[in-house]
């Protein structure tokens, strides 16, 4: 188990970093990159409180500590990944109605041109 | 430029994509059969030369910066429609599937039944053969049998492009409307309106040149796409319903 402990500590140490360098890089933007800083800090605080881990197995019914750890990484990621969901969504409605207005827009230019 | 008022209010939208060849002839076929209406190409950013060919057969055309299929594409037309102050708009594909010689029965209807949609169908008086793949006809059955409860009344031809709105549908249609296979799920937001649609026999033909993009495999994805679709309206109507009687 300690070693699972480890590895998930790395990579949570490797995602927080990899995300604030994108942020710096301006490949993320702010906003986007919270979800990914709080899911990855929540593992890191997990994956460094075993004895939480060992109390938590029993209550969720679970038979080891790092059951627990997988099983909370997946629910986190799955919360990150249904937020992002609702942001593509939102996005592509906004990119639709911006393309129409585009659309008419340009239409209703053009017959201004041709009308003078 | 497109005027409602010399047009009759009567708008002929043609959706295309990359119809450089069949584009034109349905354009000349509809100005022939309805010489007054205006005629409005909706160009879903194709790569070909429909644009151009469009406005050579004397069509109005609006163009789509950027592809956004065949919901979003008519729901510009609608919402252009909307706006110029149109009263019908009636949309024919640019493919050459519908004959325009059915465009007036259609207007017709939509002006004497006062009903907000009027479907071209090519199965509610046996005219012609229909033209429908396999898949299609399975899928049609399946949304036939889904959509009587639902609509409250039998709908012979659920996916019919070849449709004519009126100023209601078309006001309702430029906030919501399916961006892909829109023409069952449209049927379910007319519904959630209390709004009427009723069938005229049309003939469909077959594609004048090229060919379909519908394979087996995206049949099937479009009936899982549009149960979904359908389901998800009816809860919105649901819910509704329950909160008016929660407070009344």
């Amino acid at each position: 188990m300690d070693r699972l402990l480890n590895v998930m500590t790395l990579m949570s140490l490797g995602l927080i970093v990899l995300v604030l360098v994108s942020v710096r890089r301006s490949h993320i933007r702010v906003e986007y990159s919270v979800s990914w800083l709080v899911a990855a800090t929540v593992l890191l605080v997990l994956s460094r409180s075993r004895s939480l881990l060992e109390w938590l197995a029993p209550v969720l019914g679970l038979g080891h500590g790092s059951l627990v750890l997988v099983m909370l990484a997946c629910c986190i990621f799955l919360v990150v990944f249904y937020r992002f969901s609702v942001v593509i969504s939102g996005l592509k409605d906004a990119n639709i109605a911006l393309t129409q207005r585009v659309a008419i827009l340009e239409f209703q230019l053009r017959a201004l041109h041709e009308g003078q | 430029m497109i005027d409602a008022q010399k047009a009759g209010g009567v708008l002929i939208l043609i959706p295309a994509l990359n119809e450089e060849a069949s584009v034109g002839g349905v354009i000349h076929e509809v100005r022939s059969v309805m010489p007054g209406a205006a005629v409005l190409v909706a160009d879903d950013c194709s790569r070909d030369s429909t644009r151009s060919v469009a406005l050579s057969a004397g069509a109005d055309v609006l163009t789509l910066p950027a592809h956004l299929g065949l919901g979003g594409c008519v729901q510009a037309g609608y919402k252009l429609a909307f706006e110029m102050g149109f009263e019908y708009v009636i949309r024919v594909d640019g493919d050459g599937q519908h004959d325009p010689h059915d465009v007036p029965r259609i207007l017709d209807a939509l002006r004497t039944t006062g009903c907000q949609m009027v479907i071209g169908s090519r199965f509610c008086a046996r005219v012609g053969n229909g033209h429908t793949s396999a898949p299609r006809a399975l899928g049609i059955t399946i949304f036939r049998l889904l959509l009587r409860p639902i609509l409250g009344k039998a709908v012979h031809d659920p996916t019919s492009g070849f449709v004519g709105v009126n100023r209601e549908a078309l006001a309702v249609f430029g906030r919501s409307f399916p961006l892909e296979y829109p023409e069952i799920e449209a049927l379910v937001v007319l519904q959630r309106r209390r709004f009427q649609f009723v069938e005229v026999p049309v003939h469909m033909l077959p594609r004048r040149h090229g060919r379909s993009t519908i394979t087996p495999l995206k049949s099937m994805y479009y009936i899982v796409h549009v149960l979904l679709g359908v389901f998800v309206n009816i809860l919105k109507v649901e819910g509704r319903r329950w909160f008016r009687l929660k407070k009344a």
